[in-house]
């Protein structure tokens, strides 16, 4: 399996991942020689197989529907790169 | 003066409980050790001294009064620990080895750190950490590197190298480390200590910052099993801030002196004891094998015929993972924030400079996997293999109560070891990966030294929620074996 250049800025772009034109070269390289090794597992049969994908049995769990003090507003907002109004603050969405 | 060596975590605590040291001195040694050592080791990111002493007055305070009340002490009262950098503890800024998440201070305690400051721990710092728990030497650090104590030029493993580091350097007694592929496994073994990691779900995942979350678990890595008992206990339990955790009270008390393992079935799987494998490592394992032997267990060749294939099935599923789950690093709520030019570039920017090269190349290996035409062939196949994989521990658990296995192919490699190949470094994991992938217990603990002086280990697999078994069987090895009171001369 051999990524090209444009695969990998694809890639990047869907991660939302700002690479540098070094990185991309290094990424194209080593992501190949990784999905080559990865490749192994095209050699099981898996038909009827089906997929794990969590390892114990799937529960429910349902607690009392009680209020309770959660992280204030203040607290939430702590970690903020930008806050205004009591709110988290972002560049425009919407030109 | 007391050795910082001979404080180990229940030594610590009779001499807490029998009143001939306060928290206070207790921590005291502790940082002073820190102090002394901790610059050429490097096993912390942040260490928290002021903390540290705080929490100690409060215990040795709670001690008094409880006392004069008559009330039960908590069973942890005063014992300093180190924890894991990818672990919140309320207010101490958790940084996961990354720059994305330089000044992140989170505002609650990890269900593990919080159940363990209930029985009253206290907290001596957080310790380095491979970038997000991704890697298996602690290179990939933002914050530098740490070195293995018994080799400073050599690394701890990884990820929770700094943690496995700390107990070796004896800075605490025991230290919290988390085990997505091998992480608290692999760099025990490298560091000569023992480490723990549970079946998924018996340990809270609430406050573990996700890697991979059907993998991630959180375990304790102290110098010896009983030790590891002792803080394991407490921090087991169904948590409902975690629906993967699990409602399964623990049994009695497994590290008992006289208890016998005769009888016990221990498989040895011809799958990891493959070429390339240190011949050393081998040696030493085999020879814990007829260690056990001797003892009184029943030792079987088992087969886990997909073993091969738990290395890329892990290189698949949990890079999938990583990716959803650093998704939430964007810059918005917490955490690095490039640029405030528009919306995409603070987010692509914020990413680009704050993640690493390991993160980025695993975040972008698992959006490969997982994306349009590709998620058949790559994360759908991966999750029927480890299935496959999964069926090879039933069927070995039918026949035997533990397996037996080294619990990685080598002994501490040299710092830049791997250099910039990262399949090199990839199967450093590859005797640890299927017990994440399968969501069984482990335990590892040491076996011996190689030729160089450099410690190797052995690691027993159980079935789900088999971890007392486990405990019993390497607390009755360490009765019989001195491995784990060895100290590295710093």
């Amino acid at each position: 399996m051999s990524l090209t250049l444009q695969d990998v800025e694809h890639i990047a772009l869907l991660a939302r991942l700002e690479l540098t034109d070094e990185e991309k070269k290094q990424y194209q390289q080593q992501l190949s020689d990784i999905l080559d090794h990865v490749a192994k597992l095209q050699e099981l049969d898996t038909a009827g197989i089906s997929p794990t994908s969590r390892i114990l049995s799937a529960r429910s769990y349902l607690r009392e529907d009680i209020t309770a003090q959660g992280l204030t507003t203040q607290k939430s907002l702590e970690n903020a790169p930008s806050v205004e109004s009591d709110q988290f603050k972002v560049p425009p969405v919407l030109e | 003066m007391i050795s910082n060596d001979a404080l180990n975590v229940q030594s610590s605590l009779s001499r807490l409980n029998s009143g001939e040291m306060s928290s206070v001195e207790l921590t005291e040694i502790f940082l002073k050790r820190i102090e002394e050592h901790e610059p050429r080791v490097h096993a912390f990111i942040t260490a928290t001294p002021d903390l540290a002493r705080k929490m100690a007055e409060e215990a040795d305070q709670k001690r008094a009064d409880y006392r004069k009340l008559e009330k039960k002490i908590p069973p942890l009262l005063g014992l300093p620990i180190a924890v894991k950098d990818v672990l919140c503890v309320d207010g101490v800024r958790a940084t996961c080895g990354s720059k994305i998440l330089e000044d992140f201070k989170p505002p609650f305690n990890a269900t593990a750190v919080q159940k363990l400051i209930d029985a009253g721990v206290v907290i001596l710092g957080k310790t380095n950490t491979d970038e997000f728990a991704m890697g298996s030497s602690t290179e990939n650090s933002a914050y530098g590197v740490t070195h293995n104590p018994w080799d400073l030029e050599s690394v701890p493993g990884g990820s929770s190298g700094g943690s496995a580091a700390a107990v070796a350097a004896s800075f605490a007694p025991a230290a919290l480390g988390t085990d997505t592929g091998g992480s608290v496994r692999q760099p025990a073994s490298f560091c000569g200590v023992s480490g723990i990691k549970p079946t998924y779900g018996r340990v809270s995942r609430y406050g573990l910052i996700a890697y991979g979350s059907s993998l991630d678990s959180a375990g304790v890595i102290a110098r010896s099993i009983a030790d590891i008992e002792t803080l394991f206990r407490l921090m087991a339990g169904f948590d409902e801030k975690d629906a993967t955790s699990v409602d399964k009270p623990i049994p009695e008390k497994a590290c008992v002196a006289d208890m016998s393992i005769k009888g016990m079935r221990i498989g040895v799987p011809e799958e990891y004891f493959i070429d390339g494998i240190q011949l050393e490592v081998e040696q030493k394992v085999r020879a814990a094998i007829a260690e056990f032997e001797s003892m009184g267990a029943e030792v079987q060749p088992v087969s886990l015929p997909h073993t091969e294939y738990a290395l890329p099935v892990y290189y698949l599923i949990a890079p999938a993972e990583a990716s959803a789950n650093l998704a939430r690093y964007d810059g918005v709520r917490f955490g690095l924030r490039a640029t405030d030019d528009d919306m995409l570039r603070m987010f692509t920017q914020s990413r680009g400079a704050g993640f690493g090269q390991e993160v980025k190349r695993r975040i972008m290996l698992g959006t490969y996997a997982l994306s349009a035409g590709y998620y058949d062939a790559y994360y759908g196949q991966a999750q029927k293999v480890r299935t496959l994989i999964k069926r090879d521990f039933d069927r070995a658990f039918a026949s035997v109560d533990a397996i037996a296995a080294p619990v990685a192919p080598t002994t501490a490699f040299k710092i830049g070891g791997h250099g910039d190949d990262p399949l090199a470094m990839y199967l450093e994991d590859v005797f640890t990966l299927p017990a994440n992938l399968a969501g069984i217990p482990a335990l590892a603990f040491p076996v011996g030294f190689d030729s160089e002086g450099l410690p190797v280990g052995m690691q027993l697999m159980g079935g789900h929620f088999h971890e007392q078994l486990l405990l019993q069987l390497g607390h009755a090895y360490q009765q019989e074996t001195d491995y784990h009171m060895q100290f590295p001369a710093l």
